[in-house]
């Protein structure tokens, strides 16, 4: 028996979240008395492989096979049950990242079982399975039991922090039989974005609204982003009327994430743009209005004129940088 | 073409969130329905698109109880030919895909839409699991979709970016952001959508895998910390010192 982890690399390096699976997954080993084992597919550095035993895998399954390239969820997950069933595996983990969404589903119709996408704790195995999800759009928490032998897992991203061992895993070269096998879907062009960091990766986010007037001022805000290390999001009017480009759009109808810190700048803090951002750990709302309801789902507040408080916050950002150097 | 988009039933965006019976089941007394703003404004709207282009008829389908029909006849009266009801608490993903793909399997659709998720659970899991049980391929979160001749072309969100993607149909997409823009329902669609058929469908027996047991509301903040507007290098200096972010 074993817990199954899917990870993956981005830009050559194995991604933190999948670190954090691989933690999750340590933790749910301990509790079933069985080991974790991560599976990577595709490329993977020595560093890699290091990283992933020193976040609690036991056992590495690296798998490479041209066939998988095109990631297409339906391979991945003919790949993801060989190597289950291989490991005789009874919980298998996901992150609910783009790759969770494809993949975990289809595996839980082909083996049947009960999948809890975007998960936020740990199983407790007291009278039976259960274990907390995120409902109602980060509004609020369902604790849901599963019933099936099997049981798929995907993991909200940044719910956990990464702890490191020393742990070294046992690596082992995996193969999967795709004999006849052919993708349907040809992938024709892969556009990256040009920005450093990736919305949902990033740990700090500044992010601005309709209180900026117009895309001509944005520079402050990419200042203090810069300035901090952070990405940039918005909301939904400003992508809308084409400020900010839609990836940054933030909220229920756009991108949910959950960093370490939320600075919304000029946001009013609608429902609906809550929805996407209140999972994160701490949040700074900088509104003229004293009224606007962002400062109820605020940890800190400032209440005046972002045109006068984010330059002098730009300053302050970049001396508290310069002193930390 | 014969396109099918699934819609669900999601509490309107607004909703205030309670719960009832100890906490065991969404209070919904106070709580006005739509159809979950994904499969009505991104998959129903391409799938009506398509139709205007190509021809062809445009199913929806729901899984839910006799209460559901209110918000069927609203995907009708935006433009759907007609509609399937299975009768049945689609409470667990795995088991309201089985009955997709059961009423799916011997109507042979060209194509078979979602939204990218409910806003009510948030699972993003229908789409994957009907394509799987119908053997079908799955575009997830689509913002794009063209469709020439037997071939859809379409864009997706991946991690840290976009790709285009070729798939000859038939398939399953989820629809996000960007592949059409809402349609309000006019008077005559909403006439028109009284008399469309509207077909309830017994469900099939299989197993539901998961349950909610309880449901708790999502902290909130305890107290907002404010800091003076003349002094904002305090908020580097106490995210730094108590938040612990920076
Ligand atoms: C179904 C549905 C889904 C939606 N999904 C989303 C979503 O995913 N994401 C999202 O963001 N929205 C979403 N919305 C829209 C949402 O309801 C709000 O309309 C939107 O979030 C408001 O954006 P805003 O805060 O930028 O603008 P506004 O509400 O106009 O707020 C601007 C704020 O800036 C402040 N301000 C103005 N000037 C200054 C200044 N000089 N200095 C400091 N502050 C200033 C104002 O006091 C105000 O609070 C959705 C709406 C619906 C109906």
């Amino acid at each position: 028996m074993a817990v199954l982890i899917y990870t993956e690399t981005a830009k050559g390096k194995i991604k933190k979240s999948s670190l954090e699976a691989v933690n999750y997954g340590n933790h749910i080993a301990a509790l079933t008395n069985t080991t974790a084992t991560a599976l990577i597919i595709g490329e993977a550095s020595n560093d890699d492989i290091v990283a992933l035993g020193n976040a609690g895998a036991k056992k590495i399954l690296h798998l490479k096979n041209d066939k998988l390239a095109s990631q297409d969820p339906q391979l991945l997950v003919i790949a993801t049950e060989q190597a289950a069933a291989a490991e005789n595996a009874e919980v298998i983990i996901f992150l609910h990242d783009f790759t969770g969404k494809a993949v975990a589903p289809r595996l839980s119709a082909s083996i049947k079982a009960g999948l809890i996408a975007g998960a936020v704790s740990y199983p407790v195995l007291e009278g039976g399975f259960s274990i907390k999800k995120n409902v109602f759009s980060g509004k609020a928490i369902a604790d849901y039991s599963i019933t099936s032998a099997k049981k798929i897992i995907s993991l909200l991203p940044n719910s956990f922090p990464v702890t490191l061992s020393e742990n070294t895993a046992e690596l082992v070269n995996f193969s999967v039989n795709l004999d006849g096998i052919e993708s349907r879907i040809k992938v024709k062009e892969v556009k990256k974005q040009t920005a450093e960091l990736s919305l949902p990766d990033a740990d700090l986010v500044v992010s601005a609204g309709r209180g900026m007037r117009g895309p001509e001022n944005w520079g402050m805000i990419e200042d203090l982003a810069k300035a901090l290390g952070a990405a940039t999001a918005c909301s939904r009017p400003v992508a809308d009327i084409g400020w900010r480009p839609h990836h940054e759009h933030v909220g229920q109808t756009g991108v949910a994430i959950r960093p370490n810190l939320y600075i919304a700048i000029g946001i009013s803090g609608a429902i609906q743009h809550l929805a996407g951002v209140n999972g994160s750990k701490t949040i700074v709302v900088i509104n003229k209005d004293p009224e606007a309801p962002f400062f109820k789902s605020a940890d800190y507040g400032i209440i005046g004129d972002a045109f006068e408080i984010v330059p002098k916050l730009v300053e302050a950002a970049k001396k508290f940088k310069s002193h930390q150097n | 073409m014969k396109i099918l988009v699934c819609i669900s039933k999601s509490p309107d965006t607004t909703t205030k969130i309670a719960f009832k019976e100890n906490n065991s089941q969404f209070d919904d007394a106070m709580v006005q329905y739509i159809v979950n703003p994904y499969d009505e404004w991104y998959a129903l709207v391409r799938a009506l698109e398509l139709k205007e282009t190509f021809g062809g008829n445009v199913t929806i389908i729901n899984v839910g109880l006799a209460e559901n029909d209110a918000i069927i006849r609203k995907a009708l009266a935006i433009g759907a030919d007609d509609a399937v009801r299975i009768d049945a608490d689609p409470s667990d993903a795995l088991y309201t895909a089985e009955q997709i793909s059961a009423y799916a399997k011997v109507q042979n659709f060209d194509l078979i839409l979602t939204g990218k998720e409910t806003i009510n659970y948030n699972g993003s899991a229908i789409g994957g699991m009907v394509a799987e049980l119908l053997g079908l391929p799955y575009v997830s979160l689509a913002t794009k979709l063209v469709i020439a001749v037997n071939t859809a072309t379409i864009e997706q969100d991946i991690d840290g970016g976009t790709q285009v993607v070729e798939c000859d149909l038939p398939l399953v997409i989820s629809a996000a952001k960007g592949m059409a823009e809402q349609r309000i329902p006019n008077m005559r669609g909403i006439m028109a959508a009284r008399t469309k058929s509207l077909t309830v469908v017994s469900a099939i027996d299989s197993p539901k895998l998961t349950a909610v047991k309880s449901y708790t509301l999502a902290e909130g903040r305890i107290d907002c910390k404010y800091i003076n507007s003349s002094e904002p290098e305090k908020l580097i200096e106490l995210l730094h010192t108590e938040a612990k972010v920076i």
